[in-house]
């Protein structure tokens, strides 16, 4: 069988910075890059590859999924795949009829009616005049316009723009169809109607290639995803196997972004000098004593804390949060509450606390120690500083959910 | 090349569709919406009539109804080639959404803002046809020439449109330069008077193939003579040469226009 898509070893490299070339320079190049085919390969200061040596091929039917973090060159490979830019080095082939979804209310005119626009932007997505006079009436009822079909467009709503946008493009029948991010328009009501849109889409024979972020969407169309960072394709599988290797890429970010936050807070407040109480180090523990960051949902975590403790103070109430990436507070232990009575400190000492099986859902979290003076008024001192990483196993795929417990079905 | 016009072909409806779309948001939310395109010409004209006016006045001549007519004829297709070149230039730079976003032959776009004013050019024609009636010009057997040589201007205007068009996506000066040329080509053309009447510098004003086109087309339809074949050919050849070169140079570098824009 035929493949649709194939890319063989396609490169892309792209400027950077909004420096050009003098017109000296480049009047020649214009007319010896007419001459000479053969494009400069190197890379030069300003620029950079977007897409590197990616090889894949898709056949006939396949529905794939393409994901990976911000700026992992996606959209690069859909503008190469549609034929908007052409890759630097490498070949690609593509065999059928291509229809992109990608800013499908790209081709409106402000100026110009609904139904005149219906024609134009079906005319800019490759549709015939005929073949739009057949549907009109299937894509104007798609749409939910109605009535406001012969206003200018640029009395629509927002919603109603890109309603109409995505009615147009959905009604083209292509053979290889790209989707970009353009499946959440509407209300629900009318995502459901895109989704089943979607859906006849992958039963007529079509080869999708889809691009999300949107984890549950791909788990429920695609049977292979590629996954691409930094413009390098890193792996190419079945979707369930490749799903956990994208979620590790995008907690590690997260991680990274999450820790130089912390790092310029803590430049940043600097109220008191002379603290009576001092935390000196946190560090996290597994069931192995040995310190470390990367924990597996429903492992136990040891958290110590050593402090230093300059004005002697009593009574102490010790807290410590388990916040979530995002901010969400998901556990918050009070010494007080919990039983424990610290008495009178002064000098070094360490406090530990055990979580036994740390059911938290993989993800990304942050610990917030704090010590408070006993009438919970004021506190000594916050300290948030340490990430917990909660590592998806196989076969444990990232939910929105802050609990992972440990259950037993039964009937 | 031969494939480029292949998909050129293939993209038909959506030449057609741009085109309708620049004729209707030329006119839309104006009063007088079409009758601008009969109006604007009619201005140039009253300029050009005004000029010549002036220049008689100086001279002590009095100016005849043959060179009123003459002016009239010329400035359609001025007036054509003028907008034509300025929508073209700014065909790709104004949509580069579309340009950056979705794939289609791009060439689709200068060619579409040309042929929206040759739409223009067909309905100040008709309003001149009729006028010229009312005048009674009468006409030859050398009015045969016009369609040839109006589509020997349309042929010049295209590759210039096309190459402008993409020049200006990479260096924003060309709209600039080509607006100045524009203003000043009024005087290097012979729009407002004859060719003949400059004696030895005639050469320099037919060597401007926009002059030996216009040149051409008053001694076709005005003077009721057969055209000077020779400028003619040149005139021909040229626009064909300049089609060439600019749907070649377009369609190299149109790869490039997405990153570039």
């Amino acid at each position: 069988m035929q493949n649709a898509v194939e890319f063989h070893e396609v490169w892309k490299k792209f400027k950077k910075g909004e420096k050009f070339d003098s017109l000296r320079d480049s009047i020649p190049n214009f007319f010896k890059n007419l001459t000479h085919k053969n494009r400069e390969i190197a890379l030069s200061e300003h620029e950079f590859w977007v897409v590197k040596n990616v090889n894949f091929t898709i056949p006939k039917g396949g529905v794939v999924g393409i994901m990976g973090p911000n700026g992992a060159g996606k959209s690069t490979i859909l503008k190469l795949l549609s034929g908007i830019m052409s890759p630097t080095k490498g070949r690609m082939t593509i065999n059928g009829r291509l229809s992109a979804l990608i800013e499908v209310t790209a081709g409106f005119h402000p100026e110009l009616t609904g139904r005149e626009n219906v024609y134009l932007n079906g005319a800019i997505l490759g549709m015939k005049r005929r073949e739009i006079d057949r549907k009109f009436d299937e894509i104007v009822d798609f749409s939910e316009v109605g009535e406001f079909i012969d206003t200018p467009v640029k009395r629509y709503s927002s919603g109603m723009y890109s309603r109409l946008g995505f009615s147009v493009a959905a009604h083209m029948d292509p053979e290889i169809l790209i989707v970009d991010e353009v499946l959440s328009v509407g209300d629900i009501a009318f995502q459901s109607k895109c989704a089943q849109k979607m859906r006849e889409l992958l039963g007529s024979g079509a080869t999708i290639l889809l691009v999300s972020h949107q984890i549950s969407l791909i788990q429920s169309l695609c049977q292979r995803v590629l996954l691409l960072n930094h413009g390098e394709l890193i792996k190419d599988g079945p979707t369930d196997e490749v799903i956990p290797y994208y979620q590790n890429i995008t907690f590690r970010k997260n991680e990274e972004d999450f820790k130089h936050k912390v790092k310029s807070e803590q430049g940043k407040v600097k109220i008191n000098q002379d603290l009576a109480l001092e935390i000196t180090d946190v560090v996290l523990y597994g069931r192995d004593l040995r310190p470390r960051e990367e924990f597996a949902p429903g492992e136990d975590l040891e958290i110590k804390v050593d402090y230093n403790v300059k004005q002697e103070i009593t009574d102490p109430i010790v807290i410590i949060d388990i916040i979530r990436s995002d901010g969400v507070l998901c556990c918050s232990i009070n010494s007080k509450e919990s039983g424990k009575a610290l008495g009178k400190l002064y000098g070094k000492a360490a406090i530990k606390l055990t979580f036994k099986g740390l059911n938290l859902a993989p993800g990304i979290y942050l610990t917030k120690v704090s010590f408070w003076e006993k009438e919970m008024i004021h506190p000594y001192i916050v300290h948030s500083h340490n990430v917990i990483r909660v590592i998806a196993g196989k076969g444990i795929n990232l939910t929105n959910a802050v609990f992972f417990p440990e259950v037993k079905w039964g009937s | 090349m031969l494939q480029a016009l292949k998909e050129l072909i293939k993209y038909r409806d959506l030449f057609y569709m741009l085109t309708l779309r620049d004729i209707r948001i030329r006119y839309k939310q104006a009063v007088m919406g079409f009758l601008w395109a009969i109006f604007m010409p009619i201005v140039a004209v009253a300029a050009g009539i005004l000029i010549k006016q002036a220049m008689a006045v100086v001279s002590g001549h009095s100016i005849d109804m043959l060179s009123v007519v003459s002016i009239s004829v010329k400035v359609l297709p001025w007036t054509f080639f003028i907008s034509s070149i300025r929508f073209a230039v700014q065909s790709l730079v104004g949509n580069s959404n579309l340009v950056t976003k979705i794939y289609f032959p791009r060439a689709v776009l200068p060619l579409a803002s040309i042929a929206a004013c040759l739409y223009d050019l067909a309905i100040s024609v008709v309003v001149l046809v009729v006028i010229l009636c009312f005048v009674h010009l009468g006409v030859s057997i050398y009015i045969l020439w016009t369609p040839l040589i109006l589509l020997f201007l349309v042929f010049f205007t295209t590759g210039l449109g096309l190459l402008l068009a993409a020049a200006n996506l990479f260096f924003r000066d060309v709209k600039y330069v080509v607006e100045i040329i524009l203003m000043f080509g009024i005087f290097f053309t012979p729009v407002f008077y004859d060719a003949d009447s400059l004696g030895r510098l005639k050469v320099f004003m037919l060597l401007n193939p926009v002059g030996s086109i216009l040149e051409a087309l008053n001694h076709a339809v005005v003077l009721k003579q057969m055209p000077d074949l020779h400028w003619l050919i040149y005139a021909g050849v040229t626009s064909v040469v300049m089609f060439y070169v600019g749907m070649l140079v377009f369609h190299s570098k149109e790869q490039s226009f997405a990153e570039n824009i």
